[in-house]
């Protein structure tokens, strides 16, 4: 097992002085686990305070302001009071499914966190299928949804988790299409590699006209795979009452609440490795200064988690029937057509490089 | 270290394996299946082999068990609980569960295995390459016969599933 853990050497070296070696090794991922989960338990809290900020900005209010300056502290408050809440349940519910649910959901989310490169030595886990184990994990997360709209015994939530199943079995085919699109240009899965292939362009330039249309196909079918609105078929408030998560409470609901923001963070993450040079600067402006990156990174990725929450405030709800024709009818057949258009491309050498 | 995962991810595989076939409700027994089917994905993680693991959890754990419990969503209600067999169906079933046990661990111990020193990863590109080579080893020709095998079914699929509207048309036409 030859996991390269970049960030933990340093870590590791230190602990390696004081204590044998597979119990230095085993330390150190579990410190780097913690120090993942305590960063994205808070910015998935930011997540949603920057949610509810460019809402009512959208809708002309000023939005949280009351708890600490500009309302920073508004979603920690909320944090502390789930965490105090009664955990409520149905009494015909099948209470081991029910308890297991939200534990999919949010774990399927936090392991997709560790393979991203946020510079060039702040990656966790640079495994070489990188991108392909995204998808991977990312099509587990659904199965949490399914079983708690089951185990709930509510037939509102059962809804939900029925269109939720159907909306992610279809649209996960064009997120993988997408990217795999971008995979021909690179020539490699591992996300170090995609990267280092960027520094002769980011690789949206790099592959100019199919990589914009793979690019607009990515961001729909990942806006559809976090089950955001336009896409929120399986939490239609009007329809669902809440959807799958209505009989949760508590920590269990935030749970579900947070993997929604931190998959949207994960979506937006993706797209800045794949098509905006992950922690890459413009022009190589900073290069000088390798840790910069991370502002880099996370500023692309602040721009495109803006440009789903601007989709999610301009259009309407789709109907079930309208889901599936956009993806089986128009996104699958212009993917396939364009994963050609792209091969052809690279084939021929008409890719633009600096 | 290596062993000791192993042997956690075993345990894990062995109890879920069990729980999968002997739970009387239906939802549970898939789930239990899918840990099975993860804890495999995760011993084909320690050997390395990352593209055959991250294969196991798209398509079993992501597809195949998705597609599962889309359907016992849609014929199972949660009160339900599956039948117990008749006492003579569960001696027949013991005992061709020995037999298929035995035939197993005697192949199992009657098999040399070839230790492999140096272990690479096997990485996407020497996969493709071979898949798509019709040298000696490659795989071309039984990567043909699934590509056409799978069009046959989808072709089948959609056949199936607009039977109704094609039969009417059909029988006007008659």
């Amino acid at each position: 097992m030859n996991i390269s853990l970049n960030i933990t050497e340093t870590i590791q070296d230190w602990l390696m002085s004081m204590m044998p070696e597979g119990v230095a090794s085993i330390a150190a991922m579990v410190s780097v686990a913690l120090i993942y989960l305590i960063i994205f338990a808070v910015a998935g809290l930011y997540l949603v305070l920057l949610e509810r900020k460019v809402a009512a900005w959208f809708q002309l209010r000023i939005g949280p302001n009351r708890v600490g300056y500009w309302g920073l502290l508004q979603t920690m408050a909320d944090a502390l009071k789930l965490v105090s809440k009664e955990l409520t349940g149905t009494v015909k519910a099948d209470k081991f499914l029910y308890n297991l649910a939200p534990y999919f959901v949010i774990i399927s989310s936090l392991m997709a966190l560790a393979v991203f490169p946020f510079t060039k030595e702040f990656q966790a886990f640079d495994i070489n299928i990188g991108i392909f184990f995204l998808i991977a994990i990312s099509s587990v997360g659904v199965i949490g949804i399914l079983l708690a709209g089951w185990s709930s015994n509510n037939k509102f939530a059962l809804i939900g988790a029925m269109r939720s199943g159907v909306q992610t079995i279809s649209y996960e085919l064009s997120v993988g299409l997408s990217l795999l699109t971008m995979v021909l240009l690179t020539g490699s899965l591992q996300l170090s590699e995609i990267v280092e292939s960027q520094k002769e362009g980011w690789l949206i330039l790099q592959g100019h006209v199919p990589a914009i249309i793979a690019f607009m196909v990515y961001m729909i079918a990942g806006t559809a795979e976090t089950n955001r609105a336009p896409f929120d078929m399986v939490e239609a408030e009007s329809e669902l009452g809440a959807g799958f998560h209505t009989e949760y409470s508590g920590m269990k609901f935030a749970y579900f609440f947070l993997a929604e923001f931190i998959n949207m963070f994960i979506i937006a993450a993706i797209a800045t490795t794949v098509f905006f040079g992950a922690w890459l600067s413009p022009f190589g402006i900073t290069e000088s200064l390798p840790w910069l990156g991370v502002f880099w990174f996370l500023g692309k990725t602040i721009v495109l988690v803006f440009l789903m929450m601007w989709f999610r405030w301009t259009f309407p709800r789709l109907r079930v029937d309208q889901l599936l024709t956009l993806e089986w009818k128009y996104l699958l057949p212009i993917n396939l057509v364009n994963i050609v258009i792209m091969a052809v491309m690279v084939w021929l050498n008409l890719t633009i490089k600096f | 270290m290596e062993k000791y995962i192993f042997y956690i991810l075993s345990v894990i595989i062995i109890v879920f394996a069990v729980a999968s076939v002997s739970s009387r409700k239906m939802l549970r027994s898939v789930i239990y299946l899918l840990f099975v089917l993860c804890g495999i994905a995760g011993i084909y993680f320690l050997i390395d082999y990352n593209f055959l693991a991250a294969i196991q959890l798209t398509v079993y754990a992501g597809g195949i068990i998705v597609l599962i419990i889309f359907s016992v969503l849609l014929v199972h209600h949660i009160e339900m609980e599956l039948e117990m067999a008749k006492v003579s169906r569960k001696i027949l079933t013991g005992l061709l569960c020995l037999l298929g046990l035995a035939v197993f661990l005697y192949t199992i111990y009657n098999n040399d295995f070839n230790v492999v020193e140096n272990q690479v990863t096997t990485t996407t590109y020497d996969i493709g390459a071979k898949l798509l080579s019709y040298d000696a080893g490659g795989f071309i020709l039984p990567f043909e016969v699934i590509s056409l095998l799978l069009l046959a079914s989808m072709i089948g699929a959609i056949v199936i599933a607009k039977g109704r509207k094609l039969n009417d048309k059909n029988n006007e036409a008659l």
